[in-house]
């Protein structure tokens, strides 16, 4: 059994799931980042013949997200397609599966730097950012807002020393009451490092971090960043 | 002359050997050699012959023995001999070396008997080394005798001139066959070879190659047909075998570790004694080790250096130049002196730890610069105890000349890939035409037709069930079934990824804004904080900061050094070694051989125990510390250990042991539980190499580094080049996440049955397993004690460098999580996170 963990901000109550995703409860909203749906046909497209199956692999996990917590909404957080074209390459399948999801949710597409627009026929609605209540959402964090934002974009992921070796996984960044930074949530989607200086200047104060696990997230806490760990 | 190269490789014999018939040779020959007082040798002789008849040849010979110029000799005669040199017919003679330094050498060496005896002969080099302005060059006007190697033969292969080129192809010598053969740059290369055959059937091969335990298969690799078909075998017998001692450490035989750092004193008492010493080590952080504690001792300051992989290629020649000039006592040294260039002036090698192999120890032991007709002396010394038996094996089996290694194994698929696409680069091909040409080299000789179908298919438009990529297809068939490569912009890429050599990721290190010492695994770093220190290069360096692929780094600093290590660095126990450790250890016979310390440990091990039989398992089982242990005593080396010890914690955790834990040495393997194993025929059935084996082979983070490996060589990914990551304009995509799609979607495409070919050799030494399971069926002897055996305490004290059992990393990371909480409270935020050790996502 899977175990999402809540976390408060900015008085709401979210749960943070082990698939890289996020449950609001209050509004029966799913929140995902990063789908970056059809990136293995963009790579064919300059010589790299990558499986052609990743758009499907992230739409089955999309799908058991939405058995499991059948929400009302669905918020993808930008870089919904690795590229403009991204959804007119989508698999007659997998552009069927997708529709048949906006059947049962209502599909909130936010722009993203892959994707700053998408086409008519895709089901659902599309904004440059989403505000509901005291949360905005949007693709990439905003230096210095005042609002509680919840976020994607920098692809986050940590590194914990065990036992002479280490374990990488992508997570979860927040500092616990502004900011809150999702995992990318597709299958050819890499990460960054927290301690790189794109995402660890976001988080100035120290973050928490929630791994991703099989069946639950680990939490860590990062300090103020260190010199030696800002990477240029 | 030849002395006054710094690093020479010679053509010829150092001495004048017995009068030859010289009457084979031309005038002009005959006489350079009488010049010099030389003669040729009977097998140079011996390879012109075979050659005038058209034959192809396989020299074998130990180093010294003038193989060199055994395979020149021909070409040069033969271009010496032709009527008027045409400018511009082509290559005459391919000289194929796995080293670029080889090359380069072997050209100057070949200029010299060139210019004296004026043939008008044109001699160059193409490496990845060559300027471009040369490149173009030799393309328009194809030198007479070309050096160069597997990957840039490749590439000259994959140009559109590439038939003209080579359409007059006399000669190809292929030198150190033996380093190539069953490697993927040896199978790089045999496909080459049988490209280069139908361009020019022509040519005649001559493979080069030193003493080996695989003679039938390493001719099979040279001759044209792939089955050694028109091939001639000359070998020279080798010289009187080598006289090797055992050094022990004055005092204390160490029970366990693998630096041999307790004879350091005795090392510089013995480098004191002769000229010119290499001292050979088994990884390059033992090199690092030692070098440290041999100059801490070393009050006369003996000038002596360290040399290995990952030093700066300039600090390496700085240091081969030295040798070569006299001014160098010693060099201590890893396998990175084991091939090629042949050193002028040394005395004496002294291998310090486990020799692993007879034949990797004669190689060792050739690099000293002794006259083919004396015998040459060399020591052994070893780290421990199970060392010094392993050492007395490897004396019995140099004595006996019993050659070890593997026979070469298939060729790999993710070769043939890349290869197939470079074949469409240079010109369209029928499918058939080329099938009938790989199956020509051995390493493909077997491969079926389904399977290159499969293969050239993956090439085509990725081999995938889904069909969608028809527009991005990289190579079409046209009406008459011909495959042409679609766009020039595919050429381009392939060249840019020619090569079978994936290296994990490096990180450069540079002393401030100085000069760079080397380079060292990025996930090496990731585990450096500011201010830590390590050893490198001989020296004691502080972390700096990483910039980039740069680490800066200091001289000096306090705290522990680290010493970086690298995956794969370390070689297995021979088969072959393995057997004779296990006769000697239960024939009290064989014990006098053996010094004191280790003859009682042996004698007070058959008294508290039992000795490990010829053809048993001794298994024993025992209670310390409130756990249970169990060690068996298999000899099958440390990789085949890892993969049992895998698969046997998996079995123990089904029959509700409860195992904890395992750790492995080249001779036991040793795992603990919380309950005392009993049934132990049953735990050691063959079976545990069905269902076990493939779910944790799956998923180990072996195979998927052998799946980064294929994907880079099958050109799915980019090779990551140097200096590539700061303006990478595509994006890259991390290779376990294809992996692990490809997996749940494909299981079978082409790609991931060569990645678990690959993966059944290689790492996890799948035949050794299963070979020691079924030979002890029936025959475990297994001794139940009351406590540890005398045997079995080495391994034990190896504990704590173990694997931990289970779903691993979940348990790691919890385990992790509840430490830092523990220690740290929730209310003060703590670094605990380390730099990944990879960047696969940019922003785009």
């Amino acid at each position: 059994m899977t175990a999402a963990a809540p976390l408060h901000l900015a008085g709401e109550r979210l749960m943070l799931d082990p698939a890289g995703a996020v449950f609001w409860p209050a509004r029966n909203m799913l929140i995902v980042a990063d789908l970056h749906l059809e990136k293995g046909s963009a790579a064919a497209g300059r010589g790299r013949l990558l499986p052609p199956y990743d758009s499907r692999v992230t739409l089955d996990r999309l799908a058991l997200l939405l058995r499991r917590y059948g929400p009302a909404q669905v918020l993808a957080l930008g870089d919904s397609f690795h590229d403009a074209e991204g959804a007119a390459r989508l698999q007659a399948a997998d552009a069927a599966r997708l529709a048949a999801m906006a059947q049962q949710a209502d599909f909130i597409w936010v722009l993203g730097n892959h994707d700053p627009r998408l086409p008519d026929s895709l089901p659902g609605k599309v904004a440059a950012i989403w505000p509901d209540g005291p949360l905005t959402f949007r693709h990439e964090a905003k230096g210095s807002s005042g609002e509680a934002e919840i976020c994607g974009h920098h692809h986050p992921k940590a590194t914990v020393p065990v036992r002479g070796a280490s374990v990488t996984r992508p997570c979860f960044v927040t500092d616990g009451h502004r900011r809150l930074m999702l995992p990318a949530f597709g299958a050819y989607t890499g990460g960054l490092d927290i301690g790189d200086s794109a995402i660890a200047s976001l988080f100035p104060r120290g973050a928490r971090v929630f791994l991703l696990g099989r069946e639950r997230l680990y939490h860590f806490h990062v300090g103020r960043p260190r010199a030696a760990m800002a990477v240029a | 002359m030849f002395s006054s190269d710094m690093s020479r490789r010679s053509l010829a014999p150092r001495k004048p050997p017995a009068a030859t018939d010289v009457a084979a040779l031309p005038d002009r020959f005959a006489a350079w050699f009488a010049a010099r007082g030389w003669h040729p040798r009977p097998h140079q002789l011996d390879v012109l012959e075979a050659f005038r008849q058209g034959a192809h040849v396989l020299l074998i010979a130990p180093t010294g023995g003038g193989k060199t110029l055994s395979g020149f000799l021909p070409s040069l005669i033969e271009l010496a001999e032709r009527p008027e040199p045409t400018e511009g017919g082509g290559i005459h003679t391919l000289y194929v070396s796995p080293l670029k330094a080889l090359a380069t050498d072997i050209a100057r060496n070949l200029t010299e008997p060139v210019d004296e005896m004026r043939l008008p002969i044109r001699i160059e080099t193409r490496t990845g080394d060559t300027p471009q302005n040369r490149r173009q060059r030799q393309r328009e006007m194809p030198p007479d005798i070309l050096l160069t190697t597997p990957e840039s033969l490749a590439l000259l292969l994959s140009l559109d001139g590439a038939a003209t080129m080579f359409a007059g192809l006399r000669s190809v010598i292929i030198d150190e066959v033996h380093a190539l053969a069953g490697s993927k740059r040896g199978d790089l290369l045999a496909l080459g070879l049988a490209r280069l055959d139908r361009l020019a059937p022509e040519a005649r091969r001559i493979g080069l190659s030193a003493t080996v335990a695989h003679k039938p298969e390493l001719a099979a690799y040279v001759s044209a047909d792939g089955q050694g078909g028109g091939l001639r075998l000359i070998e020279v017998a080798d010289p009187a075998p080598p006289d090797l001692s055992i050094m022990l450490p004055a005092g204390h035989l160490p029970w366990s570790g693998h630096m041999g750092l307790a004879s350091a004193p005795d090392i510089l008492d013995r480098v004191r004694e002769a000229g010119l010493t290499i001292i050979f080590v088994n990884t390059r952080a033992q090199a690092e080790l030692l070098f440290q504690d041999i100059w801490r001792i070393n009050e006369e300051t003996l000038p002596i250096a360290i040399h290995h992989g990952s030093l700066d290629v300039g600090q390496r020649r700085k240091v081969e130049a030295a040798m070569a000039a006299g001014s160098l006592r010693a060099v201590i040294a890893t396998s990175s002196l084991d091939l090629g260039i042949d050193w002028g002036g040394v005395d004496q090698v002294i291998q310090v730890g486990a020799p692993k192999g007879v034949s990797r120890l004669l190689q060792r032991v050739g690099r000293a610069n002794h006259r083919m007709d004396e015998t040459s002396h060399a020591i052994l010394v070893p780290a421990n105890r199970f060392e010094v038996l392993e050492c007395e094996a490897a004396r019995q089996g140099v004595a006996a000349r019993e050659l070890d290694g593997d026979a070469p194994r298939p060729g790999g698929l993710d070769v043939l890939a890349q290869h197939l696409l470079g074949m469409a680069c240079a010109g369209p091909f029928h499918p058939d035409d080329a099938f009938a040409e790989i199956t020509r080299a051995a390493p493909y000789a077997a491969v079926d037709r389904a399977t290159f179908d499969a293969v050239l298919s993956f090439v085509e438009d990725g081999g995938y069930a889904l069909q969608v990529y028809e527009r991005y297809r990289k190579l079409f068939r046209d009406a008459e079934g011909l495959v042409h490569v679609r766009h020039a912009r595919i050429a381009r890429q392939y060249r840019m990824n020619i090569g079978t050599i994936v290296e994990a990721p490096m990180i450069k290190l540079r002393l401030g804004r100085g000069p760079v010492l080397g380079e060292v695994e990025e996930w090496f770093v990731s585990t450096l904080g500011e201010g830590d220190t390590f050893m490198f290069a001989g020296r004691l360096l502080r972390f700096v900061r990483l910039r980039e692929m740069t680490a800066e780094v200091a001289d000096g600093g306090g705290g522990t050094p680290k010493v970086p290590t690298y995956a794969g660095a370390r070689l297995p126990l021979s088969t072959g070694l393995a057997a004779r450790v296990r006769a000697m250890l239960h024939d009290p016979a064989a014990w006098p051989a053996f010094p004191e310390p280790v003859r009682e440990w042996l004698a007070m091990q058959q008294y508290r125990s039992a000795l490990p039989g010829e053809d048993d398992l001794l298994v024993e089982t025992f209670p310390r510390g409130g756990r249970w242990y169990l060690v068996a005593y298999c000899f099958e080396g440390r990789n085949a250990h890892q993969t049992l010890g895998m698969l046997l914690t998996r079995r123990m955790e089904r029959f509700g042991i409860g195992p904890l834990g395992y750790v492995a040495t080249d001779y036991v393997l040793a795992a603990w539980s919380a309950h005392e194993p009993r049934d132990l025929d049953a735990l050691f059935d063959e079976d545990m190499m069905g269902d076990d084996l493939e779910a944790w082979m799956a998923d180990s983070s072996m195979l998927r580094r052998t799946f980064r490996n294929v994907a880079v060589i099958a050109g799915l990914i980019d090779r990551q080049l140097p200096g590539a990551e700061r303006n990478r304009r595509q994006v890259t995509v991390n290779s376990d996440l294809i992996y692990d799609v490809l997996r749940r979607h494909q299981p079978d495409h082409i790609l991931l049955q060569a990645t678990w070919a690959d993966a059944a050799g290689g790492l996890t030494d799948l035949g050794r397993v299963s070979g020691m399971l079924q030979r002890v069926r029936g025959k475990i002897h297994h001794k139940a004690l009351d406590r540890v055996s005398p045997l079995a305490v080495p391994v034990i004290l190896e504990v704590g460098r173990e694997h931990v059992v289970g779903a691993a990393q979940e348990d790691l990371l919890a385990e992790a999580e509840a430490l830092v909480s523990e220690a740290t409270g929730e209310e003060h935020p703590e670094n605990v996170l380390a730099r990944s050790p990879r960047f696969d996502f940019r922003f785009t």
